[in-house]
């Protein structure tokens, strides 16, 4: 028996006896996510972060303190019972967890990885808040991940009868997924829309594999499928076929528009229309839908082959084109962002890694322009120091220029990850629908746009937000649609 | 299912080849089925078309004419690397593993008098369906089609059935007028009354000069820009051009423009960004072949 499995042992021994007490929980140490070697991943690209051992899933459950007000609950975006689901954990129940979680939420095995959750269910769990960190929360991802992980699949939903209603879904993102799926348990007949030529939007072309496999997304699409939703790619909705043609000539009763973003934005200096100058959204698919990092062995995708990389941004995407541009070769790759790591968007789990893989961090600078040579290529980024000034109205303080502190990174490639705006093919060609200023689609609590039978979710209604909380959309969209269908 | 009246199943939609022709050395026409296609399109757009479902290149092509009553489209492309070498290997009865479109902005087409067409190599292809809607439109059509020799001029007769007028051009002589396409544009912006309008669709170098040629003459002119492209939805930027000093994303924005707005400099720097490595791809392919014993046929 190794030394934690003796602990394990003590504890529910300790457990089964009534003994047990907060202060024994409190000194369980929290577990580490057992990690890929940061020098052999940096030349492959498999998953990162291997998950818990069923030891440390357990440890890691039983510091969990069972708190009555559940604080975990309320810090997350879809209400998963998160304290009933680790208790099942610590006693081994591990598809009771699963049955749990699954009751409000579809993709376990994708949010158990990617959630922000040091900012939704860790942050507001008492162990951390006791320990004034938040990295020494329960680690509710991980466990939720080690029971997604474990499950082998087989059992599909229950379907309901035909309805003989058609539901159409645009964009297979989580959101459509999810759409998708609860919509045709309740009966209707189900198909979804995919403008590539692979189904799972972002969860596809934009997170990495070392990730998020890519196989955990196409086991969901397969059930999906089984379950019998149709699923047409390279469907282009507004161009292949309207909205308003799939209601009034293709017999669609409902429709719900998971598009995602669109248009990345770029910083508007000069120097961007650059050879070299990418935006991540066109890095990453690049490199993960049409795996150009196979480039001449299966893949006919070229990317650039960097040598000096900057990336611009401080979010999941900015971490992910880092970590990309690692593996694909880059000797060099400097992270550039404006504010301080504290204000990082990205996932802290992802930032430990990017720094451990060597990427090095530029913070609070920001760059002034792109040099370029003769033929138009990138030879460097001139940057900008910035120091943290007033608090703005957010209370952040706000990072304001120091003069006359440019400086030159020398790099071959840029990658702007600073967000993107909304998708505007659906604007394009639905003037019925309401959008707001930015291009995003204008629903009300349920989910419903101004068109009768329409649904909208996801990045394209939030504007950039998460996983998590386009499939929670997804399911708002799904019961309000099931709810309109069942109207006599 | 249906949608339209085409019937949706992965294995039903298989975008097959219904016709190939070899137009010249290095240049093909092929239709394909694509029904839903078909109907939807308009002049001037594009569809992205995968030779393989897995990890092959997207690549963009202007749809050159369509038959909605047979659910095909045409396309024209020039073998210029591995996919463009790969789709020209392919046969009547083989399918591209996807076809997905139109994409981009139509032609705005109404009645603006006397139109210019001019196109440029293949170029000329994409020019056509453009000018048939002009014509439809109540223009009078004049075209300048050049080419660098006799064989490679593609599409005289279609588009003598259009236009008004019809000058030939060769970068050699050896057909029509030894001349590039920016000598009789120039000629026929000095006409009085001078053109209305001109489209320009060709190699980005010769985008450039005819809207240095028209520019003194204050000739509105269209060109369609063929950028490197990803996805064709607006999500990667990987198509933008500046347009009077705007960002632009082509595939969404565009694929017309007004020419004398943009920065064609920009744009071919970028358009040759991969040339490296897309040489490398299809001399790769092209030894492949050769041990495959294709290229005997
Ligand atoms: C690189 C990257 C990393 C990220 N990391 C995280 C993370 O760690 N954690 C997290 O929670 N979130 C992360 N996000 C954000 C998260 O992925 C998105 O918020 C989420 O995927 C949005 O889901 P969605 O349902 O709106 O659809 P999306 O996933 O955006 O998918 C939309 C789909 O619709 C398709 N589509 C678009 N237009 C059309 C059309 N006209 N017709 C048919 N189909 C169309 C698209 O091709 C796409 O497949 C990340 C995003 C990126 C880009
Ligand atoms: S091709 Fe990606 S945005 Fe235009």
């Amino acid at each position: 028996m190794t030394r934690d499995e003796e602990r394990l042992q003590e504890l529910l021994e300790k457990q089964q006896a009534g003994l047990l007490k907060a202060a024994d929980r409190y000194e369980i140490p929290s577990q580490p996510m057992p990690a890929q070697d940061a020098v052999r991943r940096r030349s492959n690209i498999d998953e990162v972060a291997l998950g818990y051992t069923e030891t440390q899933a357990r440890l890691e459950a039983m510091r969990c303190l069972q708190c009555k007000n559940a604080p975990c609950v309320q810090g997350c975006p879809v209400r998963i019972r998160i304290r009933d689901f680790v208790a099942a954990i610590a006693e081994g129940q591990y598809d009771q967890a699963l049955s749990i979680i699954r009751e409000n939420s579809l993709l376990p095995a994708v949010c158990g990885r990617v959630c922000p959750q040091e900012v939704q269910c860790q942050e507001t769990c008492t162990v951390g808040r006791k320990f004034r960190d938040v990295e020494k929360s329960v680690s509710i991802g991980r466990l939720e991940r080690f029971v997604a992980d474990r499950d082998k699949g087989g059992s599909l939903p229950k379907i309901a009868p035909p309805t003989g209603k058609k539901v159409a879904v645009i964009g297979s993102g989580p959101g459509g997924i999810v759409c998708a799926a609860d919509t045709r348990r309740a009966g209707h007949d189900v198909t979804v829309f995919e403008a590539f030529h692979k189904p799972g939007g972002v969860m596809v072309y934009g997170i990495p594999e070392f990730r998020l496999p890519k196989a955990i997304v196409q086991d969901e699409i397969d059930v999906l499928k089984k379950m019998g939703v149709q699923i047409v790619c390279n469907f282009i909705i507004g161009r292949t076929r309207t909205i308003g043609e799939l209601m009034k000539e293709d017999g669609f009763d409902a429709v719900y528009i998971g598009v995602g973003a669109g248009l990345p934005r770029f910083m508007g200096i000069e120097g961007e229309q650059l050879v070299g100058v990418y935006s991540a959204n066109e890095y990453l698919t690049r490199s993960n839908l049409m795996r150009a990092y196979e480039f001449g062995k299966g893949s006919d995708t070229p990317i650039a082959r960097s040598r000096r990389v900057a990336v611009v941004g401080g979010g999941n995407v900015a971490m992910d084109a880092a970590r990309t541009a690692v593996r694909l070769g880059a000797e060099k790759v400097y992270l550039v962002y404006r504010r301080s790591e504290k204000e990082m968007p990205a996932r802290i789990e992802e930032v430990h890694h990017a720094k451990e893989e060597g990427i090095e961090f530029h913070i609070l600078q920001n760059p002034k322009r792109i040099l370029g040579d003769e033929l138009g290529n990138v030879v460097g980024i001139e940057c900008l120091r910035y120091e943290l000034g007033e608090p703005d109205d957010s209370g952040r303080r706000r990072p304001v220029p120091v003069a006359g502190s440019e400086f030159v990174l020398d790099v071959d490639t840029v990658i702007v990850a600073i967000g993107n705006g909304a998708n505007p093919l659906i604007q394009q060609t639905t003037p019925e629908l309401e959008f707001n200023k930015w291009g995003n689609i204008v629903v009300d609590e349920k989910c419903a746009t101004s068109m009768k039978g329409v649904y909208a979710g996801g990045d394209i209604v939030l504007g950039a937000a998460t996983v998590i909380l386009a499939m929670g959309q997804g399911r708002t969209a799904a019961a309000a649609i099931n709810e309109y269908l069942t109207q006599p | 299912m249906r949608i339209g009246d085409v019937l949706f199943q992965e294995v039903i939609v298989t975008y097959k080849i219904v016709s190939k022709k070899q137009l010249s050395d290095n240049v093909f026409t092929v239709e394909v089925e694509a029904p839903l296609i078909a109907r939807a399109r308009k002049a001037g757009q594009f569809v992205i078309v995968g030779v393989s479902d897995e990890y092959g290149e997207r690549i963009p092509l202007t749809i050159a004419g369509a038959d909605p009553d047979k659910g095909t489209i045409r396309l024209v492309f020039q073998r210029v690397g591995k996919t463009t070498a790969q789709m020209a290997d392919m046969n009547v009865g083989d399918s591209f593993g996807y076809v997905a479109g139109p994409l981009g902005r139509p032609t705005h087409v109404e009645k603006f008098g006397t139109v210019v067409c001019v196109g440029g190599g293949i170029g000329t292809a994409p020019l056509l369906p453009i000018a048939t809607a002009m014509k439809q439109a109540g223009n009078t059509i004049l075209s300048i089609l050049g080419a660098r020799n006799k064989e490679l001029l593609i599409l005289e007769e279609e588009f003598r059935a259009v236009s008004e007028e019809v000058i030939v051009v060769t970068d050699d002589g050896s057909y029509g007028r030894k001349a590039l396409v920016t000598e009789p544009l120039k000629e026929l912006c000095q006409r009085d009354p001078k053109p209305n309008l001109a489209v320009a669709i060709g190699p980005a170098i010769m985008m450039k000069f005819c809207c240095e040629t028209t520019r003194p003459f204050q000739v509105p002119t269209v060109v369609s820009l063929n950028t490197i492209m990803v996805d064709g939805t607006g999500m990667c930027g990987g198509c933008r051009v500046e347009v009077g000093g705007k960002t632009k994303f082509v595939c969404v924005d565009g694929p017309e423009f007004d020419g004398h707005q943009v920065d064609f400099d920009q744009m071919m720097k970028r358009m040759s960004a991969y040339h490296k490595q897309e040489q490398q791809a299809h001399q790769a392919y092209q030894e492949h072949r050769c041990k495959i014993g294709l290229d005997r046929k």
